[in-house]
């Protein structure tokens, strides 16, 4: 089966700015498919050829076998786009406007209005149905702007960015929704700055940087392919994290993180290492309160490839 | 669905829309509705009883020039919400959409020209209540109303084209009024053109919105008699130097406006 989106070589530029300098996907059907960067990646401009809003400057693309160009009219009616800004008429209730994007598939009155009713219902929105969409709260835009990707079930859905801006407990509700989405076998494309959203979400992950990708894989595969795990240790006396920093520098494979009393410490050998860094500190008489062996974080992951944290939330970190 | 069909459709689909969002925003109602009434009341009580005209009473004169101001001022609040859809996604999620493109630009005029038609009524019926009266056979009445709405049409695509070039609200509003105010005021729309001090009275007879108003005079009967033969060329012969800028406008900015709207959308 030809997978459900293919991109080949995509190149966008603005003036100067290249923001997109060849970008390579292949999304087999029935998958997720997490685009992984930080602001400025060329996550949008991605979602914005692949939805036939821009033409590429070079290298081509095809979703469900259209190709994103040529065949742009067509391929309209096979897929739905909920962008990073939820793109509802503020004017409109909830209902008309799903009822106008029925219409605009061409579903007829009555099934657009039928179809309205029944994600409304499904997006937990039948209370604010007939109020303008004005009066709603962030939440509801986004999971309004969701509902009208899905208004004539496409095959192949895009999804950028949906839950940024959103509170903790939104986010949360969205994630949901979209992984019943998904159980129904929609190929989704979804782009996040979260590696937590693409840990959960996404059957496979690309980690975008300047326009290309710069990693692909399972979220294990990519914890994977930065080596090993973390030992994580909680020391009593500030006094000893120089000695362990010293003393187990040997061990490690990568930068130690220090957070507090805390020392994060990347090896390759796991639970060998683990009982040798304990070896070693028992040695030096340094009282270890915790201990642990954990995998990598997708933000180490993100991190260790890209030299740059995604999000905006910088962790301390000395080297 | 053929083409064409899908393209009525779609904008039958979004002058709905339209339609909403005018009976929704109550800014964009007032515009269309309370502002003529004010400028009908207005003119009639505060200006009539000062300027005089010759051959005419003021208040029949001033009516029609109303209706073209009015014409002008909703085209610009169109304009504005055109600017204000562009800076959301909404166009975004049309474009996304297997819809006719073209529709987009056509719901939005075919919107315009229904509150253009809403404020017509509700001028003419202030109108006819301040002591406006139609001289002329209903034919001719007819004919004056049907020119008001092309020419109400084929302004909304100038606005369209403006607002898709310039985009920004500020900005627009801040152009069309410093396009829009000379226009309407360097104009026999308020005062008789004929007489303007030289250069002005030029410009103003030169000026299509007097033509147009002009027109509107001719077919309702509100015109000052001697315009017929002493104005300027497009006074002269005002219904269809009229029916010209109209048809002129529309092939000039319905191709640049849609050149514009798949330019302006594709960034
Ligand atoms: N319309 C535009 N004009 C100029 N530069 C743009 C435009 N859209 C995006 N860019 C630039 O292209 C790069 C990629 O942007 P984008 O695809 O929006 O990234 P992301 O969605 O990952 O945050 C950025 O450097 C951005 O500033
Ligand atoms: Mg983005």
């Amino acid at each position: 089966m030809p997978p459900a989106i293919m991109a080949e070589g995509l190149v966008k530029k603005y003036g100067d700015v290249i923001a997109l300098d060849g970008m390579n996907l292949s999304v087999p059907e029935g998958t997720v498919f997490g685009l992984l960067g930080p602001n400025g990646a060329g996550k949008t401009t991605t979602v914005r050829i692949l939805t036939t809003l821009l033409k590429p400057d070079a290298g081509h693309a095809t979703v469900a076998g259209f190709d994103v160009v040529a065949d742009a009219h067509r391929l309209r009616s096979h897929i739905g786009a909920s962008g990073q800004y939820a793109a509802v008429d503020d004017h409109l209730t909830g209902a008309e406007n799903l009822e106008m994007v029925g219409r605009l598939y061409h579903l007829g009155t009555k099934p657009s209005k039928q179809r309205a009713r029944e994600l409304l219902e499904r997006f937990d929105l039948t209370e604010a149905a007939d109020r303008p969409v004005q009066g709603y709260s962030g939440g509801m835009r986004r999971r309004l702007d969701l509902a009208a990707a899905l208004v004539a079930n496409p095959p192949v859905l895009f999804l950028d960015e949906p839950t940024t801006g959103l509170d903790p407990r939104a986010r949360a509700g969205l994630w949901d929704t979209i992984s019943e989405l998904v159980a129904t076998g929609t190929t989704v494309l979804l782009t996040t700055q979260y590696m937590e959203e693409a840990d959960r979400l996404a059957d496979r992950i690309a980690v975008v940087d300047h326009g290309h990708v710069i990693a692909l894989g399972t979220a294990d595969e990519l914890k994977d392919q930065i080596g090993g795990d973390r030992i994580e240790l909680t020391v009593t006396n500030p006094a000893d994290l120089e000695t362990v920093r010293r003393t187990l520098a040997p061990l490690a494979v990568g930068d130690m993180r220090t957070d507090a009393l805390h020392v994060t410490i990347p090896v390759t050998s796991g639970a060998a290492s683990l009982t040798s860094a304990l070896g070693t500190l028992a040695a030096e008489r340094v009282t270890v309160r915790d201990a642990s062996l954990r995998r990598p974080t997708l933000d180490e992951v993100f991190l260790t490839l890209t030299g740059h944290q995604t999000t905006d939330s910088p962790k301390e970190h000395d080297r | 669905m053929n083409t064409l069909q899908m393209a009525i459709a779609d904008s039958v689909t979004i002058t709905k829309r339209n339609a909403l969002k005018i009976k929704r925003a109550p800014d964009l109602l007032g515009g269309a509705v309370i502002l003529p009434i004010v400028f009908v009341l207005l003119f009639a009580y505060i200006f009539g009883s000062m300027i005089e005209v010759p051959g005419v009473s003021y208040r029949e004169y001033m009516v029609p020039g109303v209706f073209v101001v009015a014409i002008v001022s909703s085209a610009q609040i169109t304009g504005y919400t055109l600017t204000l859809d562009l800076r959301k996604g909404i166009f975004d999620r049309f474009r996304t959409l297997p819809m006719a493109p073209s529709a987009v630009l056509t719901g939005q005029t075919l919107s315009d020209l229904l509150m253009n038609l809403t404020s017509i009524v509700v001028m003419a019926v202030v109108g006819l209540i301040v002591g406006w009266r139609i001289h002329t056979t209903p034919h001719e009445a007819v004919m004056g109303f049907l020119l008001l709405l092309l020419f109400a049409y084929a302004f909304s695509w100038v606005t369209a084209t403006v607002a898709l070039a310039l985009r920004t609200p500020e900005v627009f509003n801040n152009i069309a009024t410093l396009v829009s105010m000379p226009l309407m005021f360097l104009s026999n729309v308020f005062v008789d053109s004929a007489r303007l001090p030289g250069p002005l009275k030029a410009v103003a007879e030169w000026n299509p919105v007097s033509t147009i108003v002009q027109a509107a005079r001719d077919l309702f009967g509100n015109a000052i008699p001697a315009t017929a033969v002493s104005g300027a060329w497009p006074l002269q012969h005002a219904v269809l130097v009229s029916l010209l800028w109209s048809v002129l406008i529309l092939i000039v900015f319905v191709p640049l406006a849609t050149r514009l709207y798949q330019k302006t959308v594709s960034r």
